[in-house]
């Protein structure tokens, strides 16, 4: 183990954690509202990333015909996801109505083989990295780390925190924030909730169910999109960005498949075991680091297999 | 108010549940529907409320009308928009939403103001003065005599003109079965709201309506003001367990009976 390294890790997997969990979130919402287990998530996520690139110019043909600021490239790219997500509950899952649930998630394995093919065609398989980031790599803030007074553990005397990473987390704790504070107490968001639970329910209290469904594929449209932005500002656009949310999906699996809190805390804790594995020096293994979410969630689910927040069903007797 | 003209029910395009029911729900009355499991009462809520088509049913027959217009072809949610709200069977709530949650999602859909929700709670609470000590709770966890009222209160927050009760007596102790109709009569004399109440207790279901009809395998077979059916010697019979000299008979002698005589559709 390298000690020295050790709070530079935790900072570092801090960082990255509020990435993850807020793509959890978008995960866990389509799970909560209609039961269905997003597989095209991933491929969402890098669509918007893909899209916000593209509004932003970077494909730099010559004739761009549109080059606008991040900012306003990062809207244009969260309003084509909303449409799209409206578009795959209408045209996707809502004829789907009725069919085993199985089917549903197929779809969405389907649907991301089609985003996938969808940006090969229209941008290329080269990943690109001129992503646009208001930051630059190098630019970092330095805190300095008091001495530890021990004879074996020694630690590096300061920690480094990268704009972008400081940025990103940033924005995904606001991003999530924002969300939670939404369902949780607006009037769409009481009904996502009381949707989620049951549908026939809901519906015999007029209350729009495929609209919920189809809002809830919207607003995850919207936490794909920023969290492919904060994916891209780190490590560029490609379409190897969709394999990422394959590291949220331990990460809801951790928290309680139902649970934003749930969402959040499971982001951060494989962020955080990503990040410190990272500073072992285990040789042994490769990519010990990216196997370390799975093995941490292998353990968890032995002691408890609903995760940290994940709902027990209220039955009375 | 609530018209059923002969209507005929098809579950998956095979199943025929009902085969022309008819009845009335005057305004601002109870009115009740008994039966024996499998009669088809819920099955003519459903149809009401336009809840039926998310079961693969459909109404292949005859009209509903409420005020005039016809609902059989509307979706469920234009129908509660017109003031029908359906209570389902087996008390159902969002049972990881607290008391107050739910009450407020009955009220989802009508866009009303927040003060104005507020001063529907209070009615609520005013009808079921025990929800309101409970309204921070997690629903499910509530006895079953306080999510029933929290179901009658949530259908309430939809402001109805008719409200369709299915069974709100199941799985209740008779006392509690008891008060809770005293309120339903006191919801219908106070607010004016008609009801129409499926039930199987008949014996509170007629005490409370002021007209009722009886199903049997998808026909109403008797009608009439809820007085004169409860001292009717079938009703007596196979609802109420009398015998027309008003003595309780043995559960056996029951079912014999019950074997041998049918009801003339």
């Amino acid at each position: 183990m390298n000690w020295i390294l050790v709070p530079q890790q935790l900072v570092n997997g801090l960082m990255y954690g509020g990435t993850l969990a807020l793509i959890a979130l978008g995960i866990v919402l389509i799970y909560k509202s209609s039961e269905v287990f997003n597989f095209a998530y991933g491929h969402m996520l890098m669509l918007g990333a893909f899209l916000t690139w593209w509004f932003a110019g970077g494909a730099r043909t010559g004739n761009e015909p549109i080059s606008l600021p991040l900012g306003w490239a990062i809207v244009a790219a969260v309003l084509v996801s909303v449409l799209l997500g409206f578009l795959i509950e209408r045209l996707a899952l809502r004829p789907m109505a009725g069919q085993p649930l199985l089917a549903i998630v197929l779809m969405t394995l389907g649907l991301s083989q089609i985003f996938e093919g969808s940006v090969n065609l229209l941008f290329g398989v080269t990943p690109k990295g001129n992503f646009p980031s208001p930051f630059s790599p190098s630019d970092a803030y330095t805190i300095p780390v008091p001495p530890v007074d021990g004879e074996s553990i020694v630690f590096l005397d300061r920690i480094q925190i990268g704009h972008t990473r400081l940025a990103t987390f940033v924005v995904a704790v606001v991003a999530a924030a924002i969300f939670m504070l939404f369902f949780q107490y607006t009037k769409i968001g009481l009904a996502m909730r009381a949707t989620s639970e049951n549908h026939e329910l809901a519906r015999s209290l007029g209350i729009k169910v495929p609209r919920i469904f189809a809002l809830s594929w919207a607003i995850a449209g919207i936490t794909a999109t920023l969290g492919g932005v904060l994916l891209a500002t780190l490590s560029g656009v490609s379409v190897n960005l969709a394999a990422v949310a394959l590291v949220a999906f331990p990460a809801i699996l951790l928290g309680g498949l139902e649970s934003f809190p749930g969402a959040i805390i499971g982001g951060l804790l494989v962020g955080l075991a990503t990040e410190i594995v990272k500073a072992a020096t285990v040789v042994e293994v490769r990519n010990s680091a990216d196997i370390a979410p799975y093995v941490l969630l292998l353990i968890f689910l032995l002691l408890r297999p609903e995760g940290i927040f994940g709902r027990h069903r209220i039955e009375r007797i | 108010m609530l018209k059923i003209n002969n209507i005929e029910v098809v579950y998956s395009n095979v199943i025929l549940v009902l085969r022309g029911v008819s009845l009335e729900v005057p305004g601002g009355q109870i009115v009740s529907l008994l039966g024996a499991n499998g009669a088809g009462k819920s099955t003519t809520l459903k149809a009401i409320s336009g809840l039926l088509r998310a079961q693969l049913g459909e109404v292949t027959r005859g009209t509903i009308e409420f005020d005039g217009q016809r609902i059989d072809k509307l979706s469920a949610e234009e129908i509660v928009r017109l003031g029908i709200v359906q209570v389902l069977e087996g008390r159902p709530l969002f049972s990881h939403l607290t008391v107050e949650e739910n009450l407020r999602a009955g009220a989802l859909f009508r866009s009303a103001s927040e003060s104005s929700i507020k001063h529907d709670l209070d009615e609520v609470y005013h009808f079921f003065p025990r929800l309101q000590g409970l309204r921070h709770r997690t629903s499910g966890y509530l006895s079953g005599g306080e999510q029933q009222m929290t179901v009658i209160g949530r259908a309430l927050m939809a402001k109805p003109r008719l409200m369709l009760l299915d069974e709100p007596s199941l799985g209740l102790a008779p006392l509690l079965v008891q008060d809770i109709f005293n309120i339903i009569k006191r919801i219908n004399e106070e607010s004016g709201v008609s009801i129409l109440l499926v039930e199987q207790n008949a014996r509170v279901a007629l005490k409370t309506a002021a007209y009722a009809y009886v199903m049997e395998t998808g026909r109403v077979v008797l009608d009439g003001p809820a007085s004169q059916l409860a001292e009717n010697a079938d009703i007596k019979e196979f609802y109420l367990g009398l015998t027309h000299l008003g003595e309780r008979k043995s559960y056996r002698d029951v079912k014999h009976y019950k074997r041998r005589k049918r009801w003339l559709g």
